[in-house]
């Protein structure tokens, strides 16, 4: 499927039942060198808009919030060693987290890349 | 991603605070930074870059490698004479500062703090000696509040006459070697020196110093003259345009303090440890604003002390963050903290009890409500690289 995107600039891609989560190449850019990830256990049950885990650069910290609602089954540990994945490789390599849907609904109220495109346009 | 804790970036992201906003000041060098495709973000009243291209880490590396350029016409610049020509400002300045001014030698630069009447710091600021006045350059955001204090105290001895002028900084081990090919003189002068020189007819006033731990100078130029300075050391292969983001970690790497953030009216120079700049006569005479504050802390001791903090997992520790001693009791509180690029890990300074300030005591750093190990460090991070001698 095709990726889905939040207004807090999060992707998410689905594949059968597991959603892959990262941050958009728009939000990297924002963000600059980034030197600290911190990704969330499996198993941990998020709810949408929960903190789930945190992206540093050299001069920001900033939480990633739970896209949608489900629970945890991978976090990208490639990024604790190697967090300047997430410059270089924003849309693949450095994704952050793996999650199963309790309310796979909530796709709906996400953007596809026209509307995130459209608004990244809007933001200036 | 919660975009309001990006505190450089986020008006670039939150539209709405565009309008609330005031109006910000533009430097000399303003277009100069749009030409050079900067980020821009408003500091201390004025619209500045925060980094160009590079990005943080690389502008970082290169200015402790080659050679960094930076904009810092935001800070305040001032010429302090004395109303009777037989008087000397430097003597009549240490009514307002800790610092010995006086013994500074013609063409000389020192490092002091305007005190408050508690001990804490107003500011601090360079001065420099040429004859029987001094040169001045304070914080940006302090500026106005300083110079007026300055005027004011020193009101019938001396006169203040506030320079509107550009500050461009030249920093980095092959800042010399680029200097010295447009102003002659330049790489004469040794650190913490400074010299009235020429550069295409104009009067510069050259200084060595900076704040980022590296050889280095500071250029004051006229604003009409300002850019075409920049834009020819930017065309040197050594020369890379520095935002704020890299003057930042390079300051902490290099043990340096922020003011507002590792200095400020509550904080005295002792607990910030700065008494290397108060000279013993200067204790002795007891002179200058908090004198007594200040010197019963020499005598019994401080409370808390400013210590350098090194995080020993890869988590930076913000400003802000609680410090813990391995009891878990709270001992302190960090006011730098982020990632030191040349270092490869997070780097932090800060406020801890004073008997938790030894060097290498073990520390907890709450980290989004977690504590983190972490280590009392000496300062600098990072050896300074000053042209002394």
């Amino acid at each position: 499927m095709s990726k889905k995107f939040t207004k807090d600039h999060e992707w998410i891609s689905l594949d059968g039942d597991i959603a892959t989560v990262g941050i958009t190449a728009y939000a990297q850019e924002q963000l600059g060198d980034v030197v600290f990830v911190e990704v969330p256990e499996a198993g941990r049950q998020v709810s949408q808009g929960d903190d789930a885990a945190v992206v540093e650069s050299v001069k920001a910290a900033s939480e990633v919030y739970a896209p949608l609602s489900g629970e945890v089954v991978e976090g990208n540990g490639a990024l604790e060693a190697n967090p300047e994945l997430v410059n270089q490789s924003p849309d693949e390599d450095g994704w952050f987290f793996k999650m199963t849907l309790s309310d796979a609904g909530q796709l709906d109220e996400l953007m596809d890349e026209a509307a995130y495109q459209a608004f990244l346009k809007e933001l200036g | 991603m919660e975009w309001t804790s990006l505190c450089f970036w986020s008006r670039a992201l939150t539209q709405e605070n565009l309008a609330t906003e005031p109006v910000l000041q533009h430097t000399p060098l303003h277009s100069l930074h749009i030409e050079q495709g900067a980020k821009m973000v408003p500091f201390a009243g004025y619209d500045m870059p925060v980094q160009y291209g590079l990005g943080v880490l690389g502008e970082h590396l290169h200015t402790r490698e080659k050679a960094g350029l930076f904009d810092v016409s935001h800070m305040g610049q001032a010429r302090l004479m004395p109303v009777n020509p037989k008087d000397d400002a430097a003597a009549l300045f240490e009514q307002l500062v800790p610092g010995g001014i006086q013994t500074l030698k013609h063409g000389h630069i020192r490092y002091s703090q305007l005190t408050n009447e508690q001990g804490g710091i107003r500011d601090d600021l360079m001065a420099t000696r040429f004859g029987n006045e001094l040169w001045l350059v304070v914080n940006a955001a302090c500026k106005q509040d300083d110079f007026a204090h300055i005027a004011a105290k020193l009101e019938g001895q001396a006169t203040l006459e506030v320079q509107d002028r550009a500050l461009i900084a030249l920093q980095g081990p092959q800042a010399v070697t680029v200097l010295a090919r447009f102003i002659d003189g330049a790489a004469d002068l040794r650190f913490m020196q400074a010299a009235w020189l020429s550069w295409q007819g104009a009067d510069v006033l050259v200084s060595r110093c900076g704040y980022t731990g590296e050889d280095g100078f500071e250029i004051s130029i006229a604003n009409q003259q300002a850019e075409a300075l920049a834009v020819a050391l930017l065309a040197e292969a050594e020369v890379e345009a520095i935002g704020l983001g890299a003057r930042d970690s390079l300051r902490l790497e290099a043990g340096l303090c922020l003011y507002g953030h590792d200095i400020d009216g509550s904080t005295t120079p002792a607990e910030a440890d700065l008494l290397w700049s108060v000279p013993k006569r200067r204790r002795e005479e007891a002179n200058f604003p908090g004198a007594a504050i200040i010197n019963q802390q020499i005598s019994d001791g401080v409370g808390r002390r400013r210590v350098g903090i090194q995080p020993q997992g890869r988590a930076p520790a913000r400003e802000g963050t609680e410090v813990q001693n391995s009891a878990g009791q709270p001992i302190g509180i960090i006011t730098s903290g982020g990632f030191g690029p040349s270092l490869g890990a997070p780097i932090a300074m800060g406020y801890v009890a004073a008997q938790a300030s030894q060097i290498g005591t073990e520390v907890q750093l709450i980290v989004r409500g977690k504590p983190m190990p972490a280590i009392v460090t000496a300062l600098p991070f990072v050896p300074q690289r000053y042209a002394k001698g």
